[in-house]
């Protein structure tokens, strides 16, 4: 650190002339941005964030602004790192649920049900498919919750705050339903390995269908406000393009790269937990800019909304949990009576269950993109290794190349529509 | 158009790289080459381009330590994916922990940057040609790479939670 000083220092005392230089072919060397050869404006630097309200998490982008195009911007991530890898590599695998729950915290059911999914893959246990419809719904519902808060929050970025008030009384129903599957509402911790907690109660149908009734009708609602709205459009369509081929080669995954016009999706190219039972469609955008993100985003919503009735009507009958009692903790009225049960709770709380070698790559269709989970175990109580692979760590390295040469005020919408959640970047 | 699968696949690879894949194994239907670390940035590339396999898309890069494998402590885990044939690949690369150097693919896949930044920071691999190789999640004045398993996670006087207490 003090040597750098000293260096700059005596850069300024010895040649300032040509320091000025450097910084003057620097600038040449930046993208071109205006017509003539005018290179001699002054650049400014601006931080956006890290805590800036328009940024909606812990991100900082240095900007490197002319007048309010953007010519370069530098990210720093890792403000909120919590070392779930390493935690992880200390905890039995039940335990690592709640380490999933903070990842992408808008839709944390998803996060659940995929480690829950990659375990039940190195263990190589088939869960009933009644459980799997189960998931499906949360899964589901999970990801009308998270398109909700990213979709309304672009609103709110483009000054429309009505429509944010609005849906997140729909959210908070859905937060109501899962409250009734598991008791808790952000970080849900939902689910075990080997199925579900606990069957639905008739309150979480109730709920379900009282959802199902209401909520596309005001869904419209807010489709009209946003939509076809001239403002709206004016201020997204076209902000921070993206092609399908970049977006490939910077790993995009999700309703990002959907809105790209390629079409790939998790639940369809290696369909998991009975996806392909279902009938819906994969939408797709164009352009790949911030209009075509909400768009895909809406869509998926409807989409969604029909896998969820497709499971209601033709939810199987069966257990909710697989035959793994060396994984799925035994109900507690069995362990206070039967001995069988006792010892199965006592092994799997105190870690001394027989977990298999071997390594395994298993992804999800997160709210954002493919999140995946690389798990490599040596039969120990914890994992030896587990990798998340989070869609957000990926593909927010595109963030300058999509902004360079936009507005300031695009980079604000730009961010907010690829869904960056900070929990899930830095881990 | 040919169906590709693992065998394919493997056999491809094998007439190809025939020398620098050290094993191959097929865990869980995913196909595994451990390959010399030499070879990786040739292998993608030639991955990349080739007309029937098109692995064009980088899904996740990852490290590991190994403190037991003498003269390869070092592991770093590439899995490669073929959109179009839905095939997925997993290369390892082993590494001595006191000289961890390999190509970067920062060049074929943008993707690779902050990856590999990733895998810098937490096991300490050199990538060879990349950009802008720092950390990136970690403060910058860190000095040792936290994810190697000589830094245990919690206070290592405390044993209440080692393997021999329960029976391994």
């Amino acid at each position: 650190m003090e040597r750098e000083v000293i260096k700059k220092i005596n850069i300024l005392d010895d040649n300032a002339m040509s320091e000025l230089s450097i910084q003057e072919k620097e600038l040449k060397n930046a993208p071109v941005l205006r017509n003539g050869d005018d290179y001699h404006s002054d650049y400014m630097t601006l931080n956006l964030g890290p805590s800036h309200p328009a940024t909606h998490g812990v991100f900082q982008n240095v900007l490197t602004l002319d007048g309010e195009i953007i010519v370069d911007s530098d990210q720093t991530i890792g403000y909120i790192h919590r070392a779930f890898e390493k935690i992880a590599e200390r905890r039995p695998y039940y335990q690592i649920t709640p380490l999933t729950d903070r990842l992408n915290y808008c839709s944390s059911p998803i996060n659940n049900m995929g480690w829950h999914m990659t375990v039940e893959k190195l263990i190589g246990v088939d869960i009933p498919k009644r459980a799997q419809y189960m998931r499906v719904i949360i899964m589901e519902l999970a990801r009308i919750a998270d398109h909700l808060v990213c979709n309304s929050v672009i609103g709110v970025d483009t000054g429309a705050l009505t429509g944010f008030t609005y849906v997140f009384q729909w959210r908070e129903k859905i937060y109501d339903i899962f409250e009734q599957i598991c008791g808790a509402r952000l970080t849900t911790n939902i689910g075990r390995i080997g199925g579900l907690e606990r069957d639905f109660n008739p309150e979480v149908y109730r709920l379900l269908k009282a959802f199902l009734a209401e909520f596309p009708a005001k869904f419209t609602e807010f489709r009209n406000l946003l939509e076809r709205n001239r403002i709206f459009y004016d201020r997204t369509v076209g902000a921070g393009p993206i092609s399908g081929e970049r977006a490939l080669n910077y790993g995009f995954t999700g309703p990002n790269l959907r809105a790209t016009g390629v079409d790939y999706d998790v639940r369809v190219a290696n369909p998991y937990s009975s996806y392909q039972d279902f009938d819906f469609s994969i939408p797709v955008g164009e352009k790949g800019d911030t209009y075509d993100r909400f768009m895909v985003r809406q869509e998926e919503i409807v989409e969604s909304l029909k896998i969820i009735q497709q499971a209601m009507d033709n939810m199987p009958e069966g257990k909710y949990f697989a035959d793994v009692p060396e994984f799925f903790l035994p109900p507690k009225e069995d362990v206070y009576t039967k001995m069988e049960a006792l010892i199965w709770h006592f092994k799997i709380i105190m870690g001394e269950t027989e977990i298999p070698k071997g390594e395994v790559y298993h992804s999800v269709e997160g709210g954002n993109g493919e999140l995946g989970f690389y798990l490599l175990s040596d039969g120990g109580r914890a994992p030896y290794k587990l990798h998340f692979r989070r869609p957000c760590f990926i593909f927010y390295q595109a963030y300058p190349e999509m902004i360079r040469g936009g507005m300031l005020s695009d980079a604000v919408v730009t961010l907010s529509s690829l869904n960056v959640i900070a929990g899930e970047l830095d881990a | 158009m040919e169906l590709v699968t693992n065998e394919y696949l493997l056999e491809r690879l094998k007439s190809q790289f025939g020398d620098a894949i050290i094993s191959a194994e097929l865990p869980y239907n995913l196909l595994t080459l451990v390959i010399d670390p030499s070879g990786i940035l040739d292998m993608l590339k030639w991955l990349n381009t080739d007309e029937i396999l098109k692995f064009r898309f980088l899904t996740d890069i990852c490290g590991s330590h190994f403190p037991d494998f003498k003269d390869k402590e070092l592991c770093v885990i590439y899995h490669v994916q073929s959109m179009e044939n839905n095939v997925r690949l997993r290369l390892k690369a082993f590494l001595p922990i006191n000289k961890p150097e390999i190509s970067s693919v920062e060049s074929l896949y943008s993707s690779a940057n902050w990856m590999e930044r990733e895998t810098y920071d937490f096991y300490g691999v050199i990538f060879t040609g990349h950009p802008n190789l720092k950390r990136i999640l970690n403060v910058d004045e860190m000095d040792y790479f936290p994810l190697r398993k000589e830094y245990p996670l919690e206070d290592g006087t405390r044993s209440d939670k080692e393997d021999q207490y329960f029976g391994r």
